[in-house]
């Protein structure tokens, strides 16, 4: 139905008329069919993010912070992560891609975009970080550091999103922050935080937002 | 039909048409859609064509309107059978669901064909 209402946005926009009447009844009609679609938009943020995707990436990082606790070097810990890091990345993008697919929508609607671009400044200065402390021998304060700007992200590109997704956010940003201001386990807070909290909040969306 | 009452009643106040106005507008005419026209009942209308379901505080944040207006205009949606309205709870809070019926699909469908059968009409003029 969307398609439906952009053909004809884009139908009215190649009309030729000259009488200022007939003209101003198509504006009209391109003004409530852009209607219809802006309005279809907007509400379709609330269900673009797979919450199947949150719980299946959950469970696999519950799994890396398992494998992570297991390895006897700082390289290899790292090495896990980064991993994880891109199979989740790309399971995620591959299940949103699918959801929004059924839902006739596409990731680079309006709203999809907006979502993606507030998401990725906080996760472009984590990747600088990581590479940074990398290359200084020194990933310890890693695992505060990515929950505390995963959460910043989760937080602004939720704003486009349902509306619990901020939430699940804050609490990233909580965890990450207490990992880096107490002695509390890495392992552990990034099993809470990237394994519990997308499970637990991937079911929500599950359950209300269609998928 | 319990539908086309309710779109009576709740336009019959509406302003006179001007001319060429999309109201007054009788290319297939008669079953221009008065209920759904109306920008707020058009936009919870096609808000929830793209979504199974939406919970009111969710409707709400979309639209960016009071309780007040949300409920009134929901409300007549629902009294035409155009959408369900479901209240449950979420532990001890109480929770609105509203959900597109298929009348109100046919509905919004309906209004998409008249506004094309516009365009369609303008064409030849």
């Amino acid at each position: 139905m969307l398609y439906i209402a952009k053909y004809l946005t884009d139908m009215i926009k190649r009309e030729n008329v000259s009488s200022p009447s007939i003209t101003a009844l198509h504006e009209k009609a391109d003004d409530n069919l852009r209607y219809i679609r802006n309005s279809m938009e907007s509400a379709t943020s609330f269900t673009g993010v797979s919450g199947m995707g949150y719980i299946i990436t959950g469970v696999s990082a519950l799994f890396a912070a398992w494998l992570a606790a297991q390895q006897p070097s700082q390289v290899l810990w790292l090495v896990v992560w980064m991993v994880e890091l891109l199979i989740a990345t790309a399971f995620m993008l591959f299940m949103t891609v699918q959801k929004a697919k059924r839902q006739g929508e596409s990731l680079w609607s309006t709203n999809g975009k907006k979502l993606m671009f507030a998401f990725f400044p906080a996760m472009t200065v984590g990747g600088v970080l990581t590479l940074s402390f990398f290359l200084q021998g020194n990933i310890s304060l890693l695992p505060g550091i990515w929950l505390s700007l995963y959460g910043a992200a989760v937080m602004t590109a939720g704003a486009y999103s349902v509306a619990i997704i901020p939430v699940m956010g804050v609490l990233l940003l909580l965890l990450g922050s207490t990992v880096l201001l107490t002695s509390l386990s890495s392992d552990l807070a990034l099993g809470l935080g990237l394994g519990g909290l997308h499970i637990v909040f991937g079911y929500f969306v599950w359950r209300d937002y269609g998928g | 039909m319990a539908a086309s009452k309710n779109s009576k009643k709740v336009n019959s106040k509406a302003e006179k048409a001007p001319l060429y106005s999309i109201n007054s507008y009788s290319g297939k005419g008669s079953d221009f859609d008065r209920l759904i026209h109306e920008r707020t009942r058009l936009a919870i209308v096609s808000a929830l064509a793209a979504n199974k379901k939406l919970i009111f505080s969710d409707l709400k944040s979309v639209l960016q309107i009071s309780d007040g207006n949300l409920s009134s205009h929901a409300r007549k949606l629902e009294d035409a059978g155009y959408i369900s309205c479901k209240k449950e709870f979420d532990g001890r809070v109480p929770r609105t669901q509203y959900a597109l019926t298929a009348t109100g699909r046919k509905a919004l469908k309906g209004y998409i064909s008249h506004m094309e059968s516009l365009i369609k009409a303008m064409e030849k003029v």
